[in-house]
């Protein structure tokens, strides 16, 4: 725990800087649970997330989608309240609300006025601690859940990534959250009950709450909700390797779809922000490369990207480009080119360029209450602690092209995955695997 | 929170909504043009030109434009509709001028023929892309047969032989015509300094006026019903089409009230009875608001084996609705949605820029979010229904698309 925050009125003069008197607090309850809060007090919302460690990775080999399911089922009536007065309060309370499941966490998280917090908590905390899963239910849930499944057939850019994903990565951290037709088919209500008491738990739950509120009352109001939760033990994976790299999916389409795949370092390393300055040379801005080389100097497709992607201990560079099918060869090659000729150095005016970007998104993060409470869980998952704007601000002044360089002579884009969805196969250069 | 307003001599308008406590800048033109506007020769040339319009001007390449956004780490984007164009930026304040300086700079274009072969490819690129993608065209086939000859019907993107047989003089003539200062409004929120608005905007946007007009035709609403194979697709979608409040017509606010009470994405009519029982994947009403003319757009995707008793869920909620009318814990729980929502929007300064950029374009009124929020408050049940009997949702134009050879319309 910190100190209280600054009076509302200091706050409410903010510099167009980072706010070096950003207040971040944190509480960590007897049962594990932690509570991470960043006070906002010029905004009249407040925004928080819960991530709870119910997530693909541990959905039993034949139960996948079992997380998905679960989420699905706990929305349906909690506590006191059946489905429908469930989502009535919510909707009362003015809650817009998503729930996301990634491979090792479930995530609940709402955004609403100030005022209305310390209720919509009370309903999260039905949620996660009293889910109903009412068994007259569970058929429309499984209809829910499936047709989420075929909804992805249809989207050839999500589905080429989600492949992506599985080939990259060993199993489980690649696997799919929507799960596989057969296993969702086959998930029971006692499948759900299990999932639920071993993963919905206090320790490894941390919940982030941002915006306009009180800490004192929040942090009484979370002991009063969660402090007798008891603790569970924690689950264990085990790895087993992906399947062959390189895949090509026949799609009845226009357009192929590309995704290439290279490994990188996770978000707690502590070259995670040079590596994170390379991907924002590749992309990121439209004068990064990959819009460069392949959108605007050659006209080959409307959308390419690459972003970094961060698992607890290590990580991964995915690219996108989506392109017309007989000019995805093409796109394929520069793409590549592109990826392999980051190893030969960056520029200083690229490197500028990045770090002007990232430090404007950071500070107009200081404008959204949910961009904030996500950061917040998010670094203390990876961290044990959240960092001010402040300190990532000063990582990112820290970056030069030598460090950056160096970074990249060590790890150079290569050993790549790469996954085509489209009419025709084509063909990955030699050397690439 | 002060709103400014300013007129250039040549017709160009300017307004702001200057937040002093904000922490970043958020600007853009609003171009009054869009589908609307083009004949079917240059389909898509209204899309087509706003992308022209980052390829470089007079004093910049394409490489500059990107460059020089990116310098100042703006977040920045442009998109074409049915009748606006709108090209912004937010930054933080200190860039201020180089933002407008920039934005304005792009809207006289150089429109280099090389540039513009170019992009036409990345323009077929992005045409083949919502081929591929739900709802694979069928939303410009059912705004096309709702407005029947009216051209609010047209097609934002084009098509592909459209844009292909495109001419850059023919682009530069449609340029000349629409892109004339009288037809631009500049809009600001945010942490904005109003005098050094106005005096970027004078130095930079010394463009001649020409009349652009738009005439607004009268919109006779079509009723009809069509389905389109696609065999490649896994789920069915269907899109139906009724007519709604134009933007100048105060129903507007019941309209989208009446939208989220029947077909929000959570706790609405339409979710209880399709998504809840696990009938649909996805199922939304919402308002869509034009000069003289508006709609009411139901969309929805479902497994392929649900969609006939669907699509007659949907006509059941839209029959009864009509019937029975709206009960006041349903407009309390949408007013108390919609609260927190535009709060919500509004604490983000390109929130806000969309909203007063808008207001302005099509009512030349300021609004502050107070006022929307007083408006949705004192709605009632009455309004919603009143709305209701002058814009039946029963009397619809209805598009599906999917693996369903035929999909019976029967209820």
């Amino acid at each position: 725990m910190q100190n209280v925050p600054p009076r509302a009125s200091t706050l409410k003069s903010r510099p167009s800087t980072l706010d070096v008197s950003q207040q971040i607090l944190s509480h960590t309850y007897p049962n594990g649970l932690v509570l991470v809060a960043e006070p906002m007090h010029w905004l009249q919302s407040a925004a928080f997330t819960f991530l709870t460690p119910a997530g693909s990775a541990y959905d039993p080999a034949d139960r996948s989608g079992l997380s998905s399911f679960t989420c699905e089922m706990a929305l349906r009536g909690a506590g006191p309240r059946d489905s429908r007065q469930f989502i009535l309060d919510l909707d009362n309370l003015g809650v817009e609300r998503s729930e996301s499941v990634s491979h090792v966490h479930t995530s609940y998280s709402g955004a609403t006025l100030g005022e209305n917090l310390p209720a919509a908590l009370a309903i999260f905390a039905d949620l996660l601690r009293r889910p109903r899963l009412p068994e007259e239910q569970i058929e429309a849930g499984r209809l829910a859940v499936l047709q989420e499944l075929r909804a992805v057939e249809d989207e050839p850019a999500q589905k080429v990534m989600v492949e992506l994903r599985r080939r990259h990565y060993p199993d489980p951290w690649g696997r799919p959250a929507h799960g596989e037709q057969a296993a969702l088919e086959a998930i029971a209500l006692a499948d759900i009950r299990g999932h639920l008491a071993r993963c919905y738990r206090p320790n490894g739950t941390i919940l982030g709450v941002a915006g306009c509120f009180e800490w004192e009352k929040l942090q009484a109001l979370v002991e009063e909700l969660f402090g007798d939760w008891p603790a569970v033990e924690e689950q264990r994976v085990q790895e087993k390797p992906s399947p062959s790299r390189h895949a090509h999916i026949p799609y009845d389409s226009q357009q192929t779809q590309i995704g290439i795949a290279f490994p990188s370092v996770p978000y707690r390393h502590p070259d995670y922000f040079q590596a994170r300055g390379a991907v924002g040379v590749l992309s990121g801005g439209m004068s990064a490369r990959l819009f460069t080389e392949v959108r605007e100097h050659r006209g080959l497709c409307y959308s390419i990207y690459a972003a970094q992607h961060t698992l607890y201990d290590r990580g991964a560079v995915f690219c996108y480009a989506g392109t017309g099918a007989d000019r995805a060869q093409e796109t394929l090659d520069v793409a590549l080119r592109e990826l392999t000729r980051l190893a030969d150095g960056i520029q200083q005016a690229e490197l500028d360029r990045v770090k002007s970007r990232i430090k404007s998104g950071l500070i107009m993060q200081q404008e959204s209450s949910s961009a904030r409470s996500s950061s917040l869980v998010r670094d203390w998952y990876h961290l044990g602690y959240a960092r001010t704007l402040d300190e990532v601000g000063r990582l990112i002044d820290q970056l030069s092209i030598r460090s950056i360089d160096a970074y990249l002579a060590e790890h150079p884009p290569g050993d790549f995955t790469v996954v085509t969805l489209g009419p025709r196969e084509l063909e990955v250069p030699l050397g690439v695997s | 929170m002060e709103f400014h307003e300013q007129v250039l001599a040549n017709g160009l308008e300017i307004v702001a909504e200057c937040n002093p406590a904000a922490h970043s800048s958020a600007m853009a033109f609003f171009v009054k043009t869009g589908a609307r506007d083009e004949t079917a020769a240059v389909a898509g040339v209204s899309h087509f030109l706003e992308h022209m319009m980052f390829k470089g001007t007079a004093r910049r390449s394409a490489d500059d434009v990107n460059r020089e956004f990116d310098q100042m780490g703006a977040d920045y984007n442009a998109g074409t509709g049915e009748e606006l164009t709108v090209y912004h930026a937010a930054v933080l304040p200190e860039y201020q001028d180089r933002a407008v300086d920039l934005l304005a700079d792009l809207l006289r274009p150089a429109l280099r023929p090389s540039d513009f072969d170019l992009e036409k490819q990345v323009i077929l690129e992005e045409i083949q892309m919502y081929e591929d993608q739900p709802p694979f065209g069928a939303d410009d086939k059912a705004r096309a047969m709702h407005f029947g000859s009216h051209p609010l019907g047209h097609s934002v993107l084009g098509t592909a032989e459209s844009i292909g047989g495109l001419s850059v003089e023919a682009m530069r003539d449609y340029f000349h015509r629409r892109y004339s200062p009288a037809n631009i409004t500049l809009a600001a929120a945010g942490r904005i300094d109003f005098p050094r608005l106005v005096a970027a905007a004078e130095r930079q946007c010394d463009w001649p006026a020409v009349p652009a007009e738009r005439v607004i035709q009268p919109c006779v609403a079509q009723d009809g019903f069509r389905a389109l194979r696609k065999e490649s697709a896994t789920q069915q979608y269907l899109l139906r089409l009724s007519s709604g409040p134009a933007a100048e017509d105060a129903d507007r606010y019941a309209a989208k009230l009446l939208a989220t009470v029947l077909g929000d994405d959570s706790g609405s009519r339409l979710y209880w009875e399709l998504v809840d029982p696990g009938l649909a994947e996805q199922v939304s009403l919402s308002h869509c608001e034009y000069q003289g003319a508006g709609t009411m757009i139901t969309y929805m995707s479902c497994d392929p084996d649900q969609a006939a008793g669907n699509l007659a869920r949907i006509a059941d909620v839209y029959g009864k609705v009509e019937a029975e009318g709206i009960t006041p814990a349903e407009v309390e729980q949408a007013k108390n949605k919609v609260r927190s929502r535009i709060v919500l929007s509004s604490e983000r300064p390109r929130g806000r820029l969309f909203v007063l950029g808008t207001d302005w374009i099509y009512r030349r009124e300021y609004r502050p979010t107070e006022a929307d929020l007083a408006a949705v408050a004192a709605l009632t049940a009455d309004d919603l229904v009143a709305v209701l009997a002058k814009y039946p949702l029963t009397r619809a134009t209805t598009v599906t698309i999917g693996p369903l050879a035929e999909l019976s319309a029967a209820q």
